[in-house]
């Protein structure tokens, strides 16, 4: 009876070695240890066996079977294992596919630039302060210092606008954010005229110069000053403001320089430089191997603007300083036409 | 202003410091150094690492190759005509030296010259420019043969060194050059190209930079001492001045020299001229400009025998000249230098003789008088240049052609005035560059006197003792009392009065301190220093300047914060151009300026914002329509296969003689397929109409306006009449969109896919409030049901919806739209709205019953009002 079930078991692992899917493993168990395989009939026909044989070949058996039912656990893992490795090698994808995209819009580079201008200003306690695009020659140039037919105009081509007769107080697009310090202070002053509050804002905003449309030269464009007048400012304030800038603009150890400059409605004046980012100051075509790169215009508030905007100059002080975002931008991402910006391709557009 | 360094030098002592120490340090005291010239002097050698400063240009000579020379012979060459053969000595040898240079080639055959000619002499190994080539081409001179002759060096011309485009004929040095020298220590130069501000022209001459670099280095201003012999008989009494506007011409100075020899002038002043950007006529013309560009003062010569003839025309027993600036007549005529006949207005200002005008003050001499005829190219200096050919070829009156007496005129002039009268004509020229700029008048009589002098010592001409001097509008002295309080105050530095003194001494204003009190008086060489607290701020910056922008610290604000406003408007458009971004909108910024032609394809107005001074016949007025300007990007990126894009701004509605109104508007535009094509894309279908209201359904849920109603329209002219609708929030009406109605379309390039646009008012939408509180997230599950209903095509989905809501009320939590269903089994002029219903309670959880409860009072109210039938 031994040697029959040492068949059954050798038959029974034999034929599972051939078994490779989950069908010959179901016909394989019905084979073999299914109710009418040889092994089940061994232990129906226990009964008919001698009282002391039944024992011993019923323990056999019995061995049979947990060692035929070990190996088909072992072959159904086994089985699985192999459909799960033949399902994924045929599922793969080709990744290099592109990806399926979605509708993105994007703020306008203009848009963005001014936004982290202003968000920086934000965080030094600076306010946005907006106004009008078409301004009068007195809040443009008279009340900034720029009187009738001064040379400092020759700075600033203006278009200007039909309007009847006006004579020195023409129509025109505002050259320079700056008619706002005027607005903003006149403001502020007359919430309190014998004693006007301390200001420090932010003027973003489009400006217009009777310039050509070149590659470097636009008759629009954005720009964004600052302005802060109080009881104690000073001119090593506006140093140490524009250097605080600059670190969160360009960069921490961001190098600036103060270069004496003239703008009518600040003195004393300044342009600032800052040490090229591209070549880290050692010369190259974005700084025209200068080193620096012009990055604005600054200056103490002229005593006349104070006085036109409602401040005493004898008890108040300020500064201002202003600056393109256009131009940031064109330094930022190596953009070398300044007519992309208004120009409005997509193509452009899409890559901020 | 083109500064030579080695013309710097006559003024101060500089040579311990690089050229580009020097351009440093002008720049960073607001004499900006555009450029750097190297015309001889060694350049930074930035392969070694030197660090770039400075644009930088031009040549350095090599100091063992290019040496001064003296040519003691010029014989022919064996076998060209056209050349010659130098005997040159180089201060220790003799060598041959092959030469085609013009000017030199009279001398060809005449044996040993009694005076040696002297040149700058280039080695073999030479780095030069090709003299024959275009533009600048570095060369290296190489031993070769020329006709038979062997040739290894060459005397140069000023091209090949770098100095001009002039190659017609060699350098001829001045006769005490030594032979030997290197030529780099003997003229090695570099020119610095600097922008004047408007309130530095003051600077834009060698002296006033000269002086800067003194007061920035502490090293003495050598100033020039004008000093010379004179002869024969007084000035005075010869000639007189009337000045009628002293407003306009507050002072005029002149200055007379009798038999000057018109004649090249010394080769390095002719240099220098060139170098500064000013071509060398001859002596006389040379010696106005060389004073200017040294001191700053324009200067006129006239021919005083032609003067003094047409005196005589009208008298011929006078001989005394009378010279009268005046206003012009309006319409007034006068023939400038440059042959333009202009016609002039009051404001012009002419200086005349007896006879007539003589020239346009301070821009222009004329060329109308017999001053003209018998000078113009010779004799006019603050005009534009004369051609160098046609030194002598005036026409002689009363003169010898070589040899004149000359009327030297300095004068001082209202910058305004001038700045005005130079554009009114546009006439720039050195001349007004300067006097539009302001020039004191004190530096009249010291220009002439230099002029005089320089006339004296190149043409052997004999000065008359005295000058003519009608100054009778001194400026008024500008002094100024500064404290070291305000100093502190204003710049944050703690001074000294004697160190504030010390500063502005630098600079040359005179101060004397009583106490706490520094007087400072304006030198007279200077008109941009106010009155008080103008004049403090002036001076301050004076202060600032001198004592060096880098040494003043950072520090931090130590003001209060100032009261917190915000910027309510600008915080909400903001937000608006976020949510429009999330949808998937592009942002674009477009021109301000258009014109009626390229709106009028959209929209046409009675009236514009005209620009009186258009710079392109293209954009003549301020936009009325930002959908106009939005639509021309649509059509400029028509080949996208899907555009959406916005733009946030103003327009501007024109307002009689005042600033127009600039309304901040929101304009959308969308055209092409939903889905960009891609691999698995294709064919997606064109945006209509429900794209665009879709948008706006959520622009404005994202603003958290809540009361949005949409009502068809047909009243905006460029809208389909049948596929608009005007957007209402709270009530009024803060917006139109919809498709661009087909003729309208057709006038843009923009494909046949349909284009939607949106005109939204910012101002009005902002005005409206918007939704407080939120609605509370359900606690109870809810009940779905989906209900067909079969209505009139003329019953609009948003009164079905508004009468579900409402008979629902708060039974009812969500009503959406999911199918729109047209056939025949329907019947002909009916459609079958479906709908999700959301069927929710806030205090528990609904029974099926109960919700179909709802749904029964929604039916019946459907059929009662609408007439409509539930579909099965
Ligand atoms: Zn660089």
């Amino acid at each position: 009876m031994q040697d029959k079930l040492n068949a059954i078991e050798k038959a029974a692992l034999e034929s599972l070695e051939s078994v490779k899917d989950q069908a010959a493993l179901d016909a394989w168990r019905v084979a073999h240890v299914g109710r009418s395989s040889p092994l089940m009939q061994v232990f129906a026909e226990l009964g008919k066996l001698s009282k002391e044989e039944r024992p011993v070949v019923g323990q056999a058996a019995n061995k049979v079977k947990v060692a035929l039912e070990a190996a088909l656990a072992e072959r159904t893992e086994a089985v699985k294992a192999a459909a799960l490795a033949k399902a994924l090698e045929e599922e793969q994808l080709d990744v290099t596919l592109p990806g399926r995209t979605v509708n993105v819009g994007h703020l306008h580079p203009s848009t963005q630039q001014l936004r982290r201008v202003l968000a920086i200003l934000a965080d030094m306690g600076f306010q946005v302060y907006t106004s009008r695009e078409v301004e009068t020659d007195e809040m443009n140039f008279q009340m900034l210092n720029f009187p009738p037919h001064h040379p400092a105009r020759e700075m600033q081509d203006s278009f200007y606008v039909e309007a009847g007769e006006r004579g020195d107080n023409p129509i025109l697009m505002r050259t320079h954010t700056s008619p706002g310090q005027i607005r903003a202070m006149r403001e502020y002053a007359a919430t309190n005229p014998s004693d006007p509050p301390a200001i420090r804002i932010a003027l973003p905003g489009m400006c217009f110069r009777y310039e050509q449309v070149t590659t470097r030269s636009e008759m629009q464009f954005n720009q964004v000053e600052g302005l802060v007048v109080g009881k104690g400012i000073t001119f090593a304030d506006l140093k140490g403001t524009i250097a605080d800038f600059a670190q969160r603009m360009f960069g921490q150890g961001a190098r600036t320089r103060f270069r004496a400059s003239y703008f009518p409605f600040t003195e004393p004046s300044a342009e600032v430089d800052a040490e090229c980012f591209v070549c880290g100051g050692k010369g190259c075509q974005v700084c025209k191997n200068s080193g620096w790169l012009e990055i604005l215009g600054c200056g103490m508030v002229h005593p006349v603007v104070l006085q036109n905007g409602g401040y005493d100059p004898t008890i108040y002080s300020g500064f201002a300083w202003g600056m393109g975002p256009e131009r940031q931008l064109m330094l930022r991402y190596k953009i070398n036409d300044i007519r992309y910006f208004w120009g409005n391709d997509v193509r452009f557009l899409s890559q901020f | 202003m083109k500064l030579p360094i080695s013309w710097l030098k006559d003024f101060i002592d500089v040579s311990d410091l690089s050229v580009e120490d020097i351009a440093r340090k002008l720049t960073l005291a607001g004499m900006e150094v555009d450029e750097i010239h190297y015309v001889g002097l060694a350049m930074p050698d930035y392969s070694k690492g030197e660090k770039h400063e400075f644009k930088t240009t031009g040549i350095s000579w090599q100091k063992d190759k290019l040496v001064v020379a003296e040519i003691r012979e010029v014989m022919p060459h064996p076998n060209a005509d056209r050349l010659t053969l130098c005997d040159l000595y180089d201060g220790s040898e003799q060598h041959t030296v092959l030469t085609g240079a013009p000017n030199i080639f009279h001398l060809k055959g005449m044996g040993k010259l009694d005076k040696p000619l002297k040149v700058a002499w280039a080695k073999e190994g030479s780095t030069l420019y090709d003299g024959h080539a275009e533009g600048l081409v570095l060369t290296t001179l190489k031993r070769t043969k020329i006709r038979g002759v062997e040739s290894y060096s060459m005397v140069c011309s000023e091209k090949e060194l770098g100095i001009s485009e002039e190659h017609d004929g060699i350098i001829l040095l001045a006769d005490d050059a030594p032979a030997g020298m290197s030529l780099v220590d003997y003229m090695g130069d570099a020119v610095l190209d600097i922008s004047i501000l408007p309130n530095m022209a003051r600077n834009a001459n060698v002296i006033g930079l000269a002086r800067e670099l003194s007061a920035m280095t502490g090293r003495p201003l050598k100033k020039p001492t004008i000093q010379y012999a004179t002869s024969g008989e007084s000035i005075e009494g010869k000639v007189s001045i009337e000045i009628t506007n002293p407003e306009l011409n507050p002072r005029f100075v002149l200055g007379l020299i009798r038999n000057v020899t018109i004649q090249p002038s010394p080769y390095q002043v002719q240099r220098r001229l060139r170098l500064a950007g000013v071509r060398p006529i001859n002596n006389i013309v040379d010696a106005t400009n060389y004073a200017m560009l040294e001191l700053g003062e324009p200067l006129h010569a006239f021919d005083y025998d032609v003067l003094v003839e047409r005196v005589a025309q009208i008298d011929n027993l006078r001989h005394d000249i009378k010279i009268i600036t005046r206003n012009a007549a309006d319409g007034e005529k006068l023939t400038t230098l440059d042959g333009n006949t202009r016609t002039l207005t009051a404001s012009n200002v002419l200086v005349c003789d007896e006879k007539g005008s003589l020239s346009l003050a301070g821009v222009m001499g004329g060329a109308e008088s017999e001053v003209y005829d018998a000078s113009k190219e010779v004799l006019d200096a603050t005009g534009v240049e004369a051609k160098a050919g046609e030194v002598t070829t005036g026409k002689a009156s009363t003169r010898s052609v070589n040899t004149t007496n000359i009327l030297l005129e300095g004068a001082a002039w209202n910058f305004i005035n001038i700045r005005r009268t130079a554009k009114q004509h546009n006439l720039p020229s050195e001349a007004s560059f300067r006097f539009s700029r302001g020039v004191h008048p004190a530096l009249a009589e010291m220009g002439v006197r230099r002029g005089l002098q320089l006339m004296a010592e190149w043409s052997g001409g004999a000065i008359a003792p005295g000058l003519v001097d009608n100054y009778p509008l001194p400026p008024k002295e500008a002094v100024v009392d500064i404290t070291p309080k305000e100093v502190k105050r204003l710049l944050g530095i703690e001074l000294s009065a004697q160190k504030i003194a010390e500063l502005l001494g630098h600079l040359e204003f005179e101060c004397s301190i009583y106490g706490e009190i520094v007087t400072v008086k304006t030198p007279p060489h200077r008109l941009d220093i106010g009155e008080g607290v103008i004049g403090v701020a002036d001076v301050l910056e004076e202060v600032a300047r001198s004592y060096g922008y880098d040494r003043i610290p950072e520090t931090r604000i130590s003001d209060p914060l100032p009261p917190q406003v915000g910027n309510p408007i600008h915080e909400w458009e903001e937000r608006a151009r976020d949510i429009l971004v999330s949808l998937g909108i592009q942002e674009v910024v477009t021109y301000r300026m258009t014109s009626p032609e390229r709106e009028g394809r959209l929209v046409s107005f009675d009236d514009y914002t005209r620009i009186a001074n258009p710079i392109t016949p293209e954009r003549t007025t301020l936009r009325r329509s930002l959908v106009a300007s939005v639509l021309e990007i649509v059509e400029k990126n028509a080949r996208a296969e899907s555009l959406s894009l916005f733009e946030v701004g103003p327009i501007f509605e024109p307002r009689k003689n005042d600033v127009p109104n600039e309304p901040r508007k929101l304009a959308i535009v969308m055209t092409g397929r939903r889905l960009a094509s891609a691999w698995d894309v294709k064919d997606s279908p064109a945006m209509d109409f429900f794209d665009l209201k879709g948008r706006i359904e959520l622009l404005l849920a994202g603003l958290r306006y809540i009361d949005v109603s949409y009502v068809p329209t047909d009243s905006v002219s460029y809208l389909h009449p049948g596929k608009a609708a005007e957007v209402k929030v709270n009530g009024q009406v803060i917006g139109v969109f919809g498709e661009l109605h087909p003729l309208v379309k057709e006038k843009y390039e923009v494909g046949d896919k349909p284009v939607l646009v949106a005109d939204f008012d910012l101002d009005a939408l902002r005005a409206a409030s918007p939704a407080y509180g939120i609605v509370p997230v359900a606690e109870f599950p809810p009940v779905f049901e989906d209900i067909a209903v079969i209505v009139d095509e003329s019953v609009p989905a948003a009164r079905v919806e508004a009468l579900i809501k409402q008979t629902g009320g708060k039974g009812v939590s969500a009503v959406s739209l999911f199918d729109v269903y047209r056939d025949e089994k329907i019947g002909t002029g009916k459609k079958s709205l479906a709908y999700n219903l959301t069927y929710q309670a806030a205090d528990k959880t609904l029974t099926d019953a109960e919700a179909a409860a709802i749904r029964n009072k929604i039916v019946k109210r459907l059929e009662q009002e609408l007439g409509a039938k539930l579909r099965g």
